[in-house]
């Protein structure tokens, strides 16, 4: 495995130089948060954060995104036909991502590319861009990767992997994709041969620090009926006032709503983000809501990331651990504690506790 | 990379006003582009998004049958912003169709089987598709005796009348219409709730017999514990399902029963696979 050391005398020449190739997106700081932005030229990514507020994923997949455009103008030849929106896949790179963000763009790439359906929006955006990974070495508290099949030194969907050593990176070379990056960036010297051996012990001390788990080996044998029927999420959704800061943080939620929207003669049909959190998602014309209350709402989205997803897939979580609906949650709901009750649930257990 | 989000661009040939409420309207659509008629080919069960465009998509049931040539046919209940727009429609607008889209009812498992239709209300259109394709000369003879229960609030309410009038007169599929009341002295067909001509009319169960049932949520409840007592299986009841709906395709998340999609799993359904599963419909 090959490993380039980047001196960060280096650094800002290198990134411009990817720039002239790739549309580059990094995290930037405003007032108090990070977040993944479009880098302008010569704009630096600050590598100075903890993780973002918001997490990658509009970097593959845009909160908002024209897919067709029409017109309504019957006088035009094609009125009421719809035309696909021009698209940008041309290379685009996102430096700074952190392994548990890059490793969720997998987990979602089981929805969007599938035997029977491609969504051709999502899989060109994916397969158009470099997942530059900076591996964390002060994870943060909330962070429970190791559990969630990541891990702060992880290598699973990056194309490289950066570890900060003092005056230089480390850049761990793992696709091609990535030692193209690297080279258009004009970083190319070897490290030295203890290099591998170093970010072994950096990414095993960092994954030492990470302070909280999840246990999801039971979930798959639960049964659906009865974790469904469960007592808890009374107690679970107790709090939730369905703002959806949860959905709209995590990596790996995917649901979207498809809208039209007219502009006088002329429209064009979008998708959005949506959230199962809202009593909008569901609703029926006729005014029926089969998840109408907000506990069935709040129920939805953990058994959709721990159940659910689980069955369908025979492949962990849909959850990597990142910690960003624990951190902004308004009401403290917290899916490590809400996981290890569904992992640990016993229906025939009593629910009274013991006199 | 095929888009699975562009529709077919067609064009309103035909509307037809269904029930005497005005509320239910038939469309039947011709594609605008030779081939895409070929390319949308289905079975009896499927679905569809309609594009109406500048207003966006409904999933609907296709009404008309695969043996049925040249259009599809789609009936639609007045309920929201697309459906209202789309009945404000006239003969000739350009729209689109995606599709088609789900599983179909279970035609491999019920060819060579008795077969008993209940139905209710505007939910009768899938399974109009499937008795067309039934009792094309072709596919008569792959089945073996079909019953068909069909209730309406009113005589006026009933879909596709013409067509059921036919099949009565037809002596190789027994139809049971039936009405909750109704004020004219000559009609001639049943009175009462969609369950209780099943119990009377509906054959008895065996392993040969298979029931799908397609209606409202409270004719489907008290439908449900007569098949019971004439000794259906749950997995000898076959249903359809209706959720909201934006993608079609299992993507956008929001028509999930557990972990089946309505629109990409279903929207057929054994009763037995959904007793396994959170009843979110």
């Amino acid at each position: 495995m090959k490993v380039i050391k980047i001196d960060k005398n280096d650094w800002a020449g290198g990134i411009g130089k990817i720039q002239s190739s790739y549309r580059l997106y990094g995290p930037v700081k405003g007032d108090a948060f990070h977040d993944f932005k479009a880098l302008e030229k010569g704009e630096l990514p600050d590598l100075n954060f903890f993780n973002t507020r918001v997490s990658p994923k509009s970097v593959v997949y845009p909160q908002s995104e024209v897919m067709f455009e029409y017109s309504l103008d019957e006088k035009d030849a094609e009125h009421h036909i719809l035309k696909d929106a021009a698209k940008d896949y041309s290379p685009k790179a996102v430096l700074g991502i952190r392994p548990c963000d890059a490793a969720s763009f997998l987990l979602v790439k089981r929805n969007f590319d599938t035997p029977e359906y491609k969504d051709p929006y999502w899989i060109r955006s994916y397969e158009a861009t470099t997942f530059v990974g900076y591996a964390c070495n002060n994870p943060c508290s909330t962070c429970f990767c190791t559990t969630a099949g990541s891990g702060p030194f992880n290598e699973e969907g990056l194309d490289v992997l950066l570890v900060d050593e003092g005056d230089c990176y480390y850049a761990k070379v793992i696709t091609s994709k990535g030692e193209n990056l690297l080279n258009a960036a004009g970083w190319k010297t070897e490290a030295d041969g203890g290099a591998p051996d170093k970010i072994a012990a950096l990414g095993k001390e960092a994954g030492s620090k990470i302070g909280s788990s999840v246990a999801t080996d039971q979930l798959k044998d639960k049964k659906t009926t009865e974790l469904y029927e469960a007592p808890f999420w009374e107690d679970v959704s107790f709090a939730c006032i369905n703002c959806g800061t949860c959905t709209y943080l995590c990596p790996t939620c995917w649901c979207f709503d498809i809208q039209d929207e007219n502009s006088g003669c002329s429209g064009v049909r979008m998708r959005n983000w949506d959230s199962c959190m809202f009593p909008l998602f569901t609703i029926h014309g006729t005014g029926h809501n089969p998840r109408g209350t907000k506990l069935q709402r709040v129920r939805q989205r953990f058994m959709h990331k721990l159940k659910y997803y689980v069955d369908k897939y025979d492949n962990g979580i849909q959850c990597v651990g990142c910690g960003r609906c624990i951190r902004s949650c308004p009401v403290n709901i917290d899916i490590r504690r809400v996981c290890d009750m569904m992992n640990s649930y016993d229906p025939k257990a009593c629910a009274c506790p013991a006199k | 990379m095929l888009n699975p989000y562009m529709p077919y661009p067609v064009c309103i040939d035909e509307i037809i006003t269904e029930t005497e409420d005005r509320n239910l309207k038939t469309f039947k659509f011709v594609f605008l582009n030779p081939g895409d008629e070929d390319k949308f080919s289905y079975r009896a069960g499927q679905f569809a998004e309609l594009s109406v465009t500048g207003k966006g998509e409904i999933p609907i049931g296709i009404a008309s049958s695969p043996t049925e040539k040249g259009f599809v046919k789609f009936t639609v209940n007045k309920v929201g912003l697309v459906s209202s727009y789309l009945h404000s429609m006239k003969v000739g607008d350009i729209m689109g169709i995606r599709g088609p889209l789900g599983n179909s009812y279970p035609w491999d498992t019920l060819e060579g089987k008795n077969v008993v239709i209940i139905g209710g209300g505007f939910a009768f259109t899938t399974l109009r598709s499937s008795i067309i394709f039934m009792l094309d000369p072709a596919n008569r003879k792959k089945f073996k005796n079909i019953n068909v229960i069909y209730g309406a609030r009113t005589p006026g309410m009933l879909l596709y009348r013409d067509e059921l009038a036919a099949w009565e007169k037809r002596d190789d599929i027994n139809m049971h219409i039936t009405v909750d009341a109704v004020n004219d002295p000559d009609w001639k067909y049943n009175v009462g709730f969609v369950p209780a001509i099943t119990e009377k009319k509906a054959p008895n169960a065996d392993a040969d017999t298979y029931a799908i049932i397609c209606g409202p949520p409270v004719m489907i409840k008290f439908t449900q514990p007569v098949l019971d007592k004439l000794g259906y299986g749950h997995d000898h009841i076959i249903m359809s399902l209706e959720n909201r709906m934006k993608c079609g395709i299992g993507m956008c998340g929001r028509c999930n029963i557990g972990k089946e999609f309505v629109c990409k799993d279903g929207p057929v359904f054994t009763l037995a696979q959904l007793n396994a599963t959170p009843r979110e419909y």
